[in-house]
Formats: structure tokens, sequence, C-alpha cells
């Protein structure tokens, strides 16, 4: 006979009312592992999108995506030369803001050399960039459509094919273009800039700067030789795709993740405290009958049974439903969720133990219950 | 330790007292009690409020440790000057049956589940349990409030279904707190005539603290308390 049971049957509609309350805080819990998963993903979508073996870029900076780094577009020519890179393109990388239909959009523009390594891997829709000028493939987020036309700078662009899954470790949605198109937009004077700039006499710079060079190796040489190789020059720095990975894991997203993990400290230790004044609370609604059942003879472990498993009821339902619940509704979060079973598994055993440790208190006070209590009018 | 030698008896006192508190503050509670009530009697405990028959009672439940006496329930010496048992939760549920005065039914089981309860402690399989609970029910004639859950009893079915509860796992002693306070005169009769009816198949002694006028009648003998002594 199951009394913790048939006491959360007897009174339902609290504890369905407290299923609820927990379930929803469980659910952000959750969230906020999914949400963390989420960014971890959205860091890597580009380098992952761009499936570079290596990646050159200015000497001392772990650019493109910690800090800045700039090179000559020449670097691209150089590093091909070297033994063991099948092939290498050169990229830059510009954030962008438009209005577009009504509605403000955060971009990032990738400037690519189409049929070299730093465009979109895979189209879900439409062509890719045929065209040196004026065209480009965006990610499915930005909500473009094939044939969209939008003003980015001075010139007006068409969307001509469409891909998934790119986006900054900040969400933002990717557009790519020619590097040529990219250039020009992140370094072109305007025409009255310009010709004032010639009118003083100054020379007209150089816009041939790209942001890194991105490399394919051939499988029969070790990544780390032709790395090697490339770290003769010292103005340049090279990373592998593992190490790109690791900096926009461990660094770019790092604020997030402390934040992040605060939140989850901060709303585990809420559910846990609302756990145990819940569970204290239907113990002290409960201690004429636990009395009672310690007069009839039941043993302490009988007691202890019928609070720990009502708490551990709780906790696990709450879970489940918070779970469901985000499960059901991730993807309509404005970040990516992603609930990975590893996670789960790990908050679940989280929510057994504070289920277990929220008992404390409300054990203690049922033990102490004097039998003679059921004697007292 | 050898306690005292008692004959024929199920529930021997001898020279129990109780106090609680020290010095200024003590309150004697029981002054060298002496009792026995035998197999098949039902015995009445009167006495105002203050008297100690609560204290008694306890005692008597193993739920209060007297200071000093003896005490021997069903043959077996139970405190000689310090509790002989240890494990008194076992005792009460092998040999005690408790009455209360409200009841005292777990209002999450229903009638059936409320009387198997017991035996489900004692390790009863749970058929067996419910197949007893269910004959009790009915031999106190509320077999057809075997499934209501407590507060949908009226009161003299409460008081039915938790006296079913004490009999449960055929207790020798009995010990009722105020059985029929909360009951009219034809249900508080009925309830009596039970308990009478009890001890005798049972051979089971009942010890009932009450107030009730109206069933002094119904008990073998009154034991009467006056500032924690035994008047008779």
């Amino acid at each position: 006979m199951n009394l913790a049971f048939r006491d959360m049957r007897h009174k339902l509609g609290r504890f369905v009312v407290t299923w609820l309350g927990l379930s929803l805080l469980l659910g952000v819990v959750v969230t906020m592992a999914g949400i963390y998963r989420g960014m971890i993903a959205d860091a890597l979508a580009l380098p992952v999108s761009i499936d570079a073996d290596l990646w050159v870029v200015q000497g001392g900076t772990n650019g493109p995506f910690a800090e800045i780094s700039r090179m000559p577009g020449a670097t691209r020519e150089m590093i091909a030369r070297i033994h063991g890179i099948v092939m290498a393109g050169a990229v830059t990388f510009q954030p962008v803001q438009i209005d577009h239909a009504g509605r403000r959009l955060k971009l990032e523009v990738v400037g690519f050399e189409p049929g070299r390594p730093g465009g979109p891997v895979n189209l879900t829709a439409g062509r890719g960039i045929t065209r040196s000028h004026y065209e480009l493939i965006a990610d499915r987020k930005t909500g473009f459509a094939v044939g969209d036309r939008l003003e980015l700078g001075r010139d007006v662009y068409t969307v001509v094919g469409l891909t998934q899954g790119s986006v900054t470790a900040s969400a933002d949605p990717v557009v790519y273009m020619t590097l040529q198109d990219a250039q020009d937009l992140q370094f072109d004077l305007s025409p009255p800039e310009a010709r004032r700039e010639t009118a003083r006499g100054a020379e007209r710079a150089d816009t041939d700067i790209v942001n890194a060079v991105v490399a394919r190796i051939s499988p029969n040489i070790p990544v780390e030789a032709v790395a090697a190789d490339v770290r003769r020059w010292k103005h340049l720095s090279v990373l592998s795709e593992a190490e790109q990975e690791a900096i926009l894991t461990s660094v770019v997203i790092e604020h997030a993740r402390h934040q992040l993990g605060l939140f989850m400290g901060v709303l585990t230790v809420v559910s846990a405290v609302i756990i145990a004044l819940i569970i204290y609370t239907l113990t002290m609604d409960k201690l004429r009958e636990i009395a009672t059942l310690k007069l009839i003879g039941a043993s302490d472990r009988t007691i202890i049974g019928l609070i720990v498993q009502q708490a551990l009821l709780m906790g696990v339902v709450g879970f489940a439903v918070g779970t469901a619940l985000v499960w059901s509704a991730k993807d309509r979060f404005p970040r990516r969720v992603v609930l990975e079973s590893t996670d789960l598994g790990i908050l679940f055993g989280v929510v057994v133990v504070v289920c277990l440790l929220a008992t404390a208190l409300a054990v203690r006070v049922a033990v102490r219950v004097d039998p003679a209590r059921a004697l007292a009018g | 330790m050898q306690g005292p030698t008692f004959m024929n008896a199920l529930i021997e006192l001898r020279d129990i007292s109780k106090h609680f508190g020290e010095g200024e503050t003590r309150v004697d509670a029981l002054r060298e009690v002496t009792l026995s009530v035998g197999a098949g009697e039902v015995v009445g405990l009167l006495g105002p409020s203050g008297s100690g028959k609560s204290t008694l009672l306890n005692v008597i439940g193993c739920i209060v440790e007297p200071n000093k006496g003896s005490m021997n329930l069903d043959g077996e010496v139970v405190y000689a000057n310090q509790w002989l048992r240890r494990d008194l939760r076992r005792l009460r549920l092998e040999k005690i049956g408790f009455i209360f005065q409200f009841h005292n039914l777990l209002p999450f089981l229903d009638s059936t589940d409320n009387v198997a309860l017991v035996l489900h402690l004692a390790g009863y399989p749970k058929a067996d349990a419910r197949r007893r609970a269910m004959d009790l029910i009915e031999y106190l004639q509320v077999g057809h409030r075997r499934h209501a859950m407590p507060a949908h009893l009226s009161g003299g079915e409460a008081q039915r279904v938790a006296i079913a509860r004490a009999l449960a796992n055929r207790p020798r002693i009995i010990l009722a707190d105020e059985p029929t306070a909360a009951l009219d005169s034809e249900r508080a009769g009925i309830v009596m005539d039970l308990l009478r009816k009890l001890a005798a198949e049972q051979q089971a002694a009942i010890i009932a603290v009450t107030h009730d006028e109206k069933i002094i009648g119904r008990f073998d003998r009154i034991f009467r308390l006056r500032d924690g002594r035994l008047e008779s």
C-alpha cells in the first residue's frame, strides 16, 4: 500500500497546482541548459558551415571571431602554395544592420571567393553565387526568400540562394556574398568622402583586406605539419579547426556561460527551497496522521518513505512536465534551444538530489512527532 | 531482568508513577497506580480533567515511559523501572489496538484500506490483509461503506471503521480514548455493546477513558482517578 501515492491522489488538486508551478520553474532551468547548448551550437555553426581544416589569421591574434584579424588579400595566394594545402580561400566577416520589409535585421556578412573554401557548404534553395557582384546567399533565419532584393551599403543585392544553420555566436543570421562585394561594403568610401580625399591629394587606400584565410588540407598530410609551415611566417597565426572551436566555446561565450550557470544555480536553489517548503507544509498538515501512523505501529521508515516519495514524485513529475513543455516550445524561443540527453540526465540527477535534500526539514519534524499527539483532542 | 509476577491478567500495573517537570514545575500525573484488567473485561477509566487518565492510557499504550513501577502486558514484562523492550512500536502493532475520540482515520485511505493498513504494517500479504479488513468491516456492519473515504462517513460509521482498525491485528489489549464522546446516546450504546461483544469473543482486555455518563453502566468495572491516584 503506497501511502504517498494515496495521499497525493486524495489531494490531487493541490498537487496538480504544485506540479504546474514546479514544472514551469524546472522548465526554466532546462531552458537555461538548452540555451547554453544552443549558444555553443550557434557559435560553432559558422566555422562548421565553412568546414576548414586550418584558419590562418593575423599574427598574435585569435581571430577572426574572438578578436579583429586583418591581413592583405594576397595572403591567400601565399597560403595556397604551401605543400599539403588542397584549397585556400580568403574570407571577411562584417556585422551589418539593415531595415528590410518594415523590420530591423542584424546580419553577419561573410565575404568569400566562390569556388573556394569559406562559402556555405549546403544550399537548401536557389543556387550558388555565379556573378561577381550583387548576389548573395542568406540563411533561412533572415526570413528572406530567393529573389528578394535588399539594400546593403550603396548597392542592391539579390538573394539567389538559401542556406540553413549559418548563424553567429550571438545568433545573428549570416549572408554570404563575393569577397569583392564584401570588401567594397566594408571599405569603400561614399562618393563625397572619396572626392574630399582626392581633393586633399590622399592616395586611394588598398581595400584588398581579408580577415582570415581558410584552407583545406590533403587527407594524406598531417594538419599540424602544415600549421607548422605556416607558423614560420611571424606575421601570421594559425588555428586548427579544433582550436578555433575551442576558442569559440571557451572565450567567445564565456560570459554568457557564467551568466547562464549562475541563473541555473539560483533557479535550482529556488526550486529546492520551494520543494522544501511545499514538503514541509504538507508534512505539517499531516502531523496528526503521522502521529496516528506511529501509534498504530508504523515505523519511522514508513513515514520517511511517505515524505521522500512525495518529494521525489513532485520533483520527477515537475521535471518531466517542465522538459516536455520546453521541448514542445523550443522552436518558438528567440534563441536556439538545444536539449541534449546528457544535460537532461545531469539535471534529472540534480533534481532528485535536491528533492532528497529538501525533505530533510520535513523528515526531521515527522520523526519527532509524538504518537501521543494522536490521542490529544 | 526478572519482573514482578502477575497472574491471569492481560494488563497489570504495579506502583506506576509518572511526573512531568522538576522542582516547582513538577506535576505528578500518576502516583503509584496499581491495577489489573483480565481477558474479556471491559473497564472504564473515569476522572476529572487533569486527573491523569490520558497519561495512564499513554503509559499502558507504551507511548509515555513511567518514572517507576512495573507493567506487564499480555504476559510480558514491558516495564520494570525501565523499558525492557526496545521495540515498543512492534509491541503496539502486535498487542495493542487504539480507538480514538475522533476516529483518526487516515483521510487519504478508504474504509477498507484504513483497516488493512495495520495488517500491511504487520507484514500480511496484500490479499490477506484486504480480506480480513473487509471481514471486519462487514462484522462491524459498515460493509456498505467499505469503499467510502472517511470524510464521507457519518460519526458512527467512522467510529466503527476505527474499531475495525483497532481489531485488525487481533490485539489482546484495546485502549479507547473517549470512544463515544462524538456519538449520540443510541450510537454510543451500539459502540459499547460492540466493545463488550469483542472483549468476550476475542478474550481481549479493554480500557476505555470516558466522561460519558450514559455509558458508565456498561463497564464491568470502573477505575476512578483523582490527582493521579486510583480511588477504587
